[in-house]
This record gives C-alpha cells, sequence and structure tokens, in this order.
C-alpha cells in the first residue's frame, strides 16, 4: 500500500511498489491527463509536479511518491498552487495563456508541457528565452514551440500583474 | 530471452493460437482512498452530445443536430489530429447556418457512406463548387472507393461543399418550419444567430423550438448557399473549440478510453520484416501478477492483464520464437546497393515526365551538371503511441480508435468477428498526431483478434515507444539521380532526373483494402502521386523524369506529405546547384524559368520580399530558397542558417509564403505551417531509421531525436489566395523545407549536402 496526496486529496493504491507512477495515475486511478509517450523519461509528455517540482512519472516508481504531494493537469488549475486562484476549476495562468496563445494542436503532449512551464515559471517568474530552452526539454510532434515560448512568457507576465 | 531461431529447452506451454495464464480476471486488489474523481474524465467525455435525452436532439442532416436547449451538434467526419478540423468544418457549417458558434458541440461522426472523402479522387477543387465531381465520378467513388479518410490534406477541400451546404440546408428547413408556424412566406424570413427572424413585424423563433418541425421539412436537394460578406467566421482566425479540453487534461485521445472491468494488453512484435512466429512460452511467465492470457495477434503476440503495466511487464519476459524469413540479411546498405543497381539497370522503370531529346543533347553538352541525392526510412513517430480498444460480444462489437480510417477499421472488425456491419461500431477519438500513421489498420486487428477471444470484456491494447518506432509503415528510402545540360545563358537545356523508390500506395492497398479497390487504385495511384511529387516545374526543352521501382520488404505507407517529402527535395536542390553553376542568384535563376507560371512566381517574390533575401547576411549565416507545389497549395520557404565553427547547425528563421487558394481559418494556416517546418526540420536534420538483420535499429527517442523548443527557429508566414481552386494546408509546409536548409548551408558553407539526415555529417555538428 502507497499513500501520497494527489490534487489534494489523500490516495492510497495498491500496487507492485516499481510501478511507474504514470500507470498509477492513468490505470488505477483514472487520471488520464498524465500522458504516455516514450517510457524512458525522453519526451515530457507524463510530467507532473511532485512536492512542487517536475518530474517525468513513466521512470518515477511509485514507491517514491510515498508520502508526498503530486499535481497532476487535473489538480493544476484548483489546487492553490502558485499562478492559480485556488478556487475550484479556476484556470492557472498557464492554461489562459496556452489558450490566448492557440498552443494545442493534437494535444497530445500538451499536459507534459504545462507542467514543465507552470514548474518553470514557480521556480523563475520572468524566465528568459535561454532559461526556456533549458528547462523545457519536452517533445511535441506537431511542433508548437514558437506558441509555447509565447505563452510562457505570456504567463509570467500575467503572474506579475497578478 | 531467446533470439532469433532458437529452441526452447522446455516446450511445455509452448502453443500456437491462445494460452490462458490465470483463470480470474481479477488481479491485485485496489484500494482508493479520499479520492474525487472528475465526472468528465473516461467515456462520459465521447458521448457529450448523445447524453441528451431522447426527443431533445433533432438531426436535420447527417452532419447536424440541433438540440432543444439551442445548442447545435455538428459531427465531424475527419479526424482532430492536431489540424484543426473539429474547428474548421463546424466553422463552414455554421456560417451557414447562421449559428454561434459558441453554442456548437462537436462529435465525431459515425462510419456511413454520407461521409465520403470525394476530394481524395480528384485532381483538384474549385472555390467555386467545392468537391463535386460529375455524376459518374460519385457515383464510382460511392461503390468502390467510398472512404471516409482523413489524408491528403483534403479535409477542408472535401468539406468546402459538404459542410456548407449541409448548414444551408439545415437553416433552409429551419426557415420552412418559421414560415408554417407564423403563417408567412419563407421569403419575408431570413435568421439572426440560432433564430428564424421576420424583420418586418419583429416575430422571431428560436432554431431549438423550432427543430422538430424542421425535421419534417423536405430537406433541399441543392440549397443556396450565402454570401461570402454574410459570413462571420471563414477566413477569420477563429480560436481552436478543442483548446480548453487540450489544456486541463479532459481531451480523450484513444490511449485515455476507459471501460469498467477492462483488459489491457502490451504487444511484441516478430522484430524481423516479414519474419514468422513459430511460438512463445507461456509458462515461463504464468506466475507474474495480473496476467491472464498470452494472445497471437497479427505481427506478434499481445500478453493481456489487468493493468498495462503488468501487461507491458510480461510481453517484456515472454519467450518468443520466431522464424526471420527471408530478410535476416537485409540492412540499409543492402537497400542502398538495390537502389544503385535498379537504377544502373532500369529494369522497372516508368516514365513520369518526357518531352524533347535529351539523350542527342546530353552527347553533345556544353556544360554538364551531374548530382546524386539520398534520403532515409523516416518514423512517423506519433506522440501518443499506437493503441486500439474493442470489446466484442455474441452479437456485437464498438471499437475506440484515433484513427484516420474509421471505415476500414470497421473492415478488420467485420472480417475478424464475422459481425455485420451494423453490428459493429466505431468511436473516432481525438488523434495523437497521425500524420498518415492511423491511416493503418495494424493495431485495431490486434485490439480485435484480442477482443474476440475474450467476448464480453473490453480490451485496451497499447504499443510500447519501442514497438511504435520499429513496426511502422515507414516514409520509403529513395536515391535520386540528376543530369542537366546548361545552354549558354547558363539556362536547362536538358534535365534528365532518374530514382529509385518502393512503392507505397500498391503496399497500403494490399494491407487495407478489398479486392477491388486494391486493384483499381495499387500502382495508379502510387505513379499519379509520386508523378506529381517528382514534377520538374521549370521551364526546360527537353526533360525527362523515370521512376525506377525498386522493391523491399520493409513496411513503407503515407508519411505527412508522401513523395513530396522527397520530391521537393531532389528538385529544389539541383535547381539551386544549376543556379550556382550557373552563377545566377538562386530566386532570380527560378524566376526566369517560371515565367508561365504566374502563381508560383508570385509565391517567390512574395517570399523572398519578406525574407529580405537580398539584405547581407552576418559570418557564418546563409539563406536558402525552395519552392513547391503538393495537395493544391504552393509554398515557398526561406530558411535562415547559422554554421557555427564546429560545423554546428542552427536554422534561424524560416520565411513561409504559401497559396492555398482559399482560407478558412488564418490562425489555423500559421499553426499547420509551423508545424510541418518543424515536421520536416526533425527530419531533415535528424530523421533517420536504419535497417540491421532484418530489423529496425532505432528503438526511441534518444535514438531517433527531433526538434525540440531550443532549436526552433522563429518561423513567419504570409499566405496568399491566388488561383480558383482550394488547396490542403497540413502537409504542403513539409516538403520544402528540407531543400531550402541545405541550399542555406550552401550558402553559408559552399558546401552542398546532398544526404538526409544533416547533422552529424562529415564536418557538421549535431
Ligand atoms: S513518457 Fe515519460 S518522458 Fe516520455
Ligand atoms: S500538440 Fe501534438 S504532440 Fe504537441
Amino acid at each position: 500500500m502507497i499513500s501520497f496526496i494527489l490534487n489534494g486529496a489523500a490516495v492510497t493504491v495498491d500496487v507492485e511498489d516499481d510501478t511507474p507512477l504514470l500507470w498509477v495515475l492513468r490505470d488505477t486511478i483514472g487520471l488520464t491527463g498524465t500522458k504516455f509517450g516514450c517510457g524512458i523519461g525522453a519526451c515530457g509528455a507524463c510530467t507532473v509536479h511532485m512536492d512542487g517540482r517536475p518530474v517525468r512519472t513513466c521512470v518515477l516508481p511509485v514507491e517514491v511518491a510515498e508520502g508526498r504531494s503530486i499535481t497532476t493537469i487535473e489538480g493544476l488549475g484548483s489546487t492553490g498552487s502558485a499562478g492559480s486562484t485556488g478556487s475550484g476549476d479556476a484556470r492557472h495562468a498557464v492554461q489562459q495563456a496556452w489558450i490566448d496563445a492557440q498552443v494545442p494542436q493534437c494535444g497530445y503532449c500538451q499536459s507534459g508541457m504545462i507542467m514543465a512551464a507552470a514548474a518553470l515559471l514557480d521556480a523563475n517568474p520572468d524566465p528568459s528565452d535561454a532559461d526556456i530552452d533549458a528547462a523545457i526539454t519536452n517533445i511535441c510532434r506537431c511542433g508548437t514551440y514558437q506558441r509555447v515560448r509565447t505563452a510562457i512568457h505570456a504567463a509570467a507576465r500575467a503572474r506579475r500583474v497578478e | 530471452m531467446s533470439g532469433p531461431g532458437q529452441k526452447f529447452p522446455d516446450r511445455s506451454g509452448l502453443t500456437r493460437r491462445g494460452f490462458l495464464l490465470s483463470g480470474a480476471a481479477a488481479g491485485g486488489g485496489l484500494f482508493l482512498g479520499g479520492l474525487v474523481t472528475d465526472g468528465r474524465k473516461g467515456l462520459a467525455g465521447l458521448r457529450t452530445a448523445r447524453a441528451a435525452e431522447a426527443g431533445t436532439s433533432i438531426p436535420l442532416d447527417a452532419r447536424i443536430t440541433v438540440n432543444t436547449d439551442e445548442t447545435v451538434t455538428i459531427f465531424v467526419p475527419r479526424a482532430e489530429m492536431g489540424q484543426g478540423v473539429y474547428t474548421s468544418l463546424p466553422m463552414l457549417a455554421a456560417d451557414e447556418l447562421d449559428v454561434d458558434l459558441a453554442n456548437v458541440r462537436v462529435e465525431a461522426a459515425p462510419v456511413g457512406k454520407v461521409y465520403v472523402n470525394y476530394a481524395l479522387f480528384l485532381p483538384e477543387v474549385s472555390k467555386a463548387d467545392g468537391a463535386t465531381g460529375d455524376r459518374a465520378e460519385r457515383w464510382l467513388v460511392r461503390s468502390f472507393l467510398g472512404w471516409q479518410m482523413t489524408g491528403g490534406s483534403t479535409s477542408v477541400r472535401d468539406a468546402w461543399r459538404t459542410m456548407r451546404v449541409a448548414g444551408a440546408a439545415a437553416r433552409h428547413m429551419l426557415i420552412g418550419a418559421a414560415a408554417a408556424e407564423m403563417d408567412l412566406p419563407v421569403s419575408e424570413l431570413t435568421t439572426e444567430l440560432g433564430f428564424v427572424v421576420h424583420r418586418a413585424s419583429g416575430r422571431r423563433m428560436s432554431y431549438g423550438s423550432l427543430a422538430a418541425a424542421a425535421a419534417e421539412q423536405e430537406p433541399p436537394g441543392n440549397p443556396r448557399l450565402r454570401d461570402a460578406s454574410e459570413y462571420r467566421y471563414i477566413g477569420r482566425p477563429i480560436p481552436r473549440l478543442d483548446a480548453p479540453s487540450k489544456t486541463d487534461g479532459s481531451a480523450i485521445f484513444g490511449i485515455d478510453v476507459r471501460l469498467p472491468g477492462m483488459a489491457y494488453a502490451a504487444v511484441r512484435h516478430v522484430p524481423v520484416f516479414g519474419g514468422r512466429l513459430v511460438g512463445f512460452d507461456g509458462a515461463a511467465i504464468r506466475g507474474m501478477p495480473g496476467l491472464d492470457r498470452v494472445v497471437e495477434v497479427p505481427g506478434g503476440i499481445a500478453v493481456v492483464a489487468d493493468s498495462y503495466w503488468r501487461a507491458r511487464r510480461g510481453a517484456d519476459a515472454l519467450p518468443i520464437e520466431f522464424d526471420p524469413g527471408p530478410a535476416r540479411d537485409l540492412s540499409s546498405e543492402t537497400i542502398l546497393a538495390q537502389f544503385r543497381t535498379d537504377l544502373d539497370s532500369g529494369r522497372r522503370e516508368v516514365s513520369l515526365q518526357d518531352r524533347g531529346q535529351p539523350r542527342d543533347v546530353f552527347d553533345a553538352a556544353p556544360i554538364v551538371v551531374d548530382a546524386e541525392y539520398q534520403v532515409p526510412y523516416l518514423a512517423h513517430a506519433t506522440m501518443e503511441p499506437m493503441n486500439c480498444t474493442a470489446l466484442v460480444t455474441d452479437g456485437s462489437c464498438e471499437v475506440w480508435i484515433g484513427t484516420q480510417a474509421p471505415d476500414f477499421v470497421e473492415d478488420a472488425a467485420a472480417r475478424i468477428t464475422g459481425l455485420p456491419r451494423e453490428r459493429i461500431k466505431v468511436h473516432v477519438t481525438f488523434l495523437g498526431g497521425g500524420f498518415g500513421r492511423r491511416l493503418e489498420t495494424d493495431v485495431a486487428a490486434q485490439a480485435l483478434t484480442v477482443a474476440n477471444q475474450m467476448k464480453g470484456r473490453p480490451v485496451k491494447l497499447v504499443w510500447s515507444r519501442e514497438e511504435d518506432m520499429q513496426h511502422d509503415m515507414y516514409r520509403p528510402a529513395a536515391l535520386s539521380r540528376f543530369r542537366a545540360v546548361l545552354d549558354g545563358n547558363g539556362l536547362p537545356l536538358a534535365v534528365h532526373h532518374r530514382f529509385a523508390t518502393q512503392e507505397m500506395f500498391k503496399q497500403y492497398a494490399e494491407r487495407n483494402l478489398g479486392f477491388f479497390a486494391r486493384t483499381a487504385v495499387g500502382s495508379v495511384a502510387d505513379q499519379r502521386e509520386i508523378g506529381a511529387a517528382t514534377r520538374w516545374p521549370y521551364k526546360t526543352p527537353h526533360l525527362r523524369v523515370d521512376w525506377v521501382k525498386s522493391e523491399a520488404v520493409v513496411p513503407v505507407g503515407n508519411w505527412r506529405s508522401v513523395s513530396h517529402s522527397f520530391g521537393a527535395f531532389f528538385n529544389e536542390v539541383f535547381i539551386d546547384e544549376l543556379a550556382a553553376a550557373a552563377r545566377k542568384d538562386p530566386v532570380e535563376y527560378r524566376r526566369a524559368l517560371l515565367q508561365a507560371q504566374p502563381r508560383r512566381r508570385a509565391v517567390l517574390d512574395e517570399v523572398a520580399r519578406r525574407a529580405d533575401w537580398r539584405k547581407p547576411l552576418p559570418p557564418e549565416w546563409g539563406r536558402g530558397i525552395a519552392l513547391h507545389e503538393s495537395f493544391g497549395s504552393i509554398v515557398a520557404q526561406v530558411a535562415e542558417v547559422r554554421v557555427g565553427p564546429d560545423g554546428a547547425i542552427r536554422v534561424e528563421r524560416v520565411v513561409c509564403a504559401v497559396d492555398c487558394g482559399e482560407v478558412i481559418n488564418p490562425d489555423t494556416i500559421e499553426a499547420q505551417i509551423q508545424s510541418a517546418i518543424v515536421f520536416g526540420l526533425s527530419a531533415a536534420l535528424h530523421g533517420e531509421i536504419t535497417l540491421r538483420d532484418g530489423r529496425v535499429t532505432q528503438r526511441n527517442f534518444p535514438d531517433y531525436e527531433v526538434l525540440r523548443l531550443a532549436s526552433m527557429p522563429r518561423i513567419e508566414t504570409v499566405i496568399l489566395r491566388g488561383g480558383d481552386t482550394i488547396g490542403g494546408i497540413g502537409e504542403v509546409g513539409t516538403p520544402p523545407i528540407a531543400p531550402a536548409l541545405v541550399n542555406a548551408i550552401f550558402d553559408a558553407t559552399g558546401r552542398r549536402l546532398r544526404t538526409l539526415p544533416l547533422a552529424g555529417q562529415e564536418g557538421f555538428g549535431a
């Protein structure tokens, strides 16, 4: 049995300890917003926050999450993390910037992109282009990178105004 | 683990068909505490509109349902894989129907002949008439080639007529119903965003209140379309209707489908192309937790368990035995050698263009320019790995899949289950990338095979990234040779282009089509497509283009822009080489040879102007241009590149001019151009699938690298609307980028790279 906080609520699962957190979230718990892309930590589609930091869950054994706080895309706008109003289903500044900049195409990589971007802004509220280059190593096969960059800068601005 | 052809010491568990690992379906217990699940998740998301109670949703057309809550549901028969059809197609219908997009719900259409894609079979689609074709063509398409396919950049071209006519017909019926209710002549009524209005009296009735009566109206066969000035959406940058669901994790892709009691399957393929499964040792994994059974599926085996991860571990650990077959010694080198031999011998040569007398001219040649180009196999690597969910019962079958060809999935379901079509239902989800990969039905056939053996229990079958990369239908490799003679002014007098590559559509047809369609399209489609992709557009008195068909067992398929992905590379690098040989400016040289083609020239001029073609660049920088027509659109790109002292190639800026004839959503066009350029840059810089011992060498992203954000150039797009026809947009930005980049590297370094991919070649960094 492994227990952790998921999007603000306590959860306990009974799975093999070395099961990647990705599959626990998707299959055991049923939160499918976190995606499977490569399974080896190379693409970022499976990115969530663990105690506020971005982690790639396809290579993270669920036992590592024991006692920690996990935020997935489903909880990003509503868990009171910096950048959200903490009021239920409100959109996180990054999610809003994503819609304003019309970033998503197929959308499959976008949960991971958004989680990586939100974590970047928590650590660095005003990232330069070089900071973004270094922090956002997620793959998007639809090639939305130009708008991802635009949206991150816009979200940073929006959060400074708030 | 066993290697190829190895025998197992203990064959007790070895079977050919199926292998039960445990009797009980349930595995390790699962306990959830304190979790509030989100109602949007799961299957409900697929059925939002259908949830409306009976009688509150009234269909007026196969594509349009008016709901009594004043919303309208638009059924889109094309796959949303990022190209924006769940927005652009509803825009077309909404403008004719005269409804607010904010009140529109979008649903995937079911499979049906009414949703056939006509544009797939038309050489061009006129702005005035749309994809209609004559009666004979329509009959032919419906009877034999009635494909509900998303491909060939045809979605908008096909929907330009069908979606607008659907909206217009529904509006006509609503007006007719209002005329009867209000006892007024139809001619005095008009519409305003969801209402039928009688302007003179100010009376108005909502669409929702009229829907039931409208359904009784006779649908007009050929409704008059509205004047373009009345459109509020078409031609404007409208935000994607699916964007919110793609930022909060609620969009349901095939891999996200969850059904009660669902089992999970992981796949292991026979690794060698054309190899054959001999058997597997199910006993070796019998003790592993949660496993249910092993099933032989087309191409390999599937291990079924109560969770994907358990299935995957079982599949990884399962010893399989296979016969590698005739491809055991196949490698990239042997295929290239075969291409060379076939080009030398000219065996199975097909003439694609032929005018003048090139042979005689070459004999008396003043300046001869030769070049040989090479492109590798490429994987699609869609972000969402291949997957499919299926449920088979004694009398019915349901499939959930992100597919570009739902009718072919239905064919597969009918074949595998033996059920009649009316008992089969295909639900199309969002696609996590398509790029042509999801035109195939291989993964659907596997899921259906497993589900057919587990009647009553839904099965979700998911490939690992490694299986996805090693069992793709690849963009074919190709080898090309050019020879040209220049006249006294340096202009081409004669060009002879010969290239070798596999027949792609023939393979696709064999995999996916019935006998009639297979016979009708196979080689014909290849010749038509590859002919268009390699057509030499420049004024040249003596010209020959020949395709040497060179077969290999490597499975090949439709990869974003298909043969245009190499046709543009060959032609546009070679014309640049001719310009260099003639010591002419690459833009001026092309212009001089396009005097009879004003549309192409306009695109060329526009891109040169926007890119400041003549403005000097700093040291280490270079600028390259390419121009190519595909899918009815003309695209020109200028790439600016910097090649550092260490040989590292950095693409700084790409300017793109696209003439796609008509503009539905300019924001989508810009996004698709960016997308297609990134896709083409990933391939040009890094993309390469190599073969050794009959199998693919690459396994996952680190050895099949793609462009990431840090390497993203600044892309600027300008849209033109020339001509009387409508062009495609999803693929057309990919073909020119590789030649524009190679030409830019030449400008920067004086070296002409003739083989793709570019990164890592001698003297060039990653
Ligand atoms: S799926 Fe985890 S990094 Fe790719
Ligand atoms: S939006 Fe399709 S992979 Fe990023």
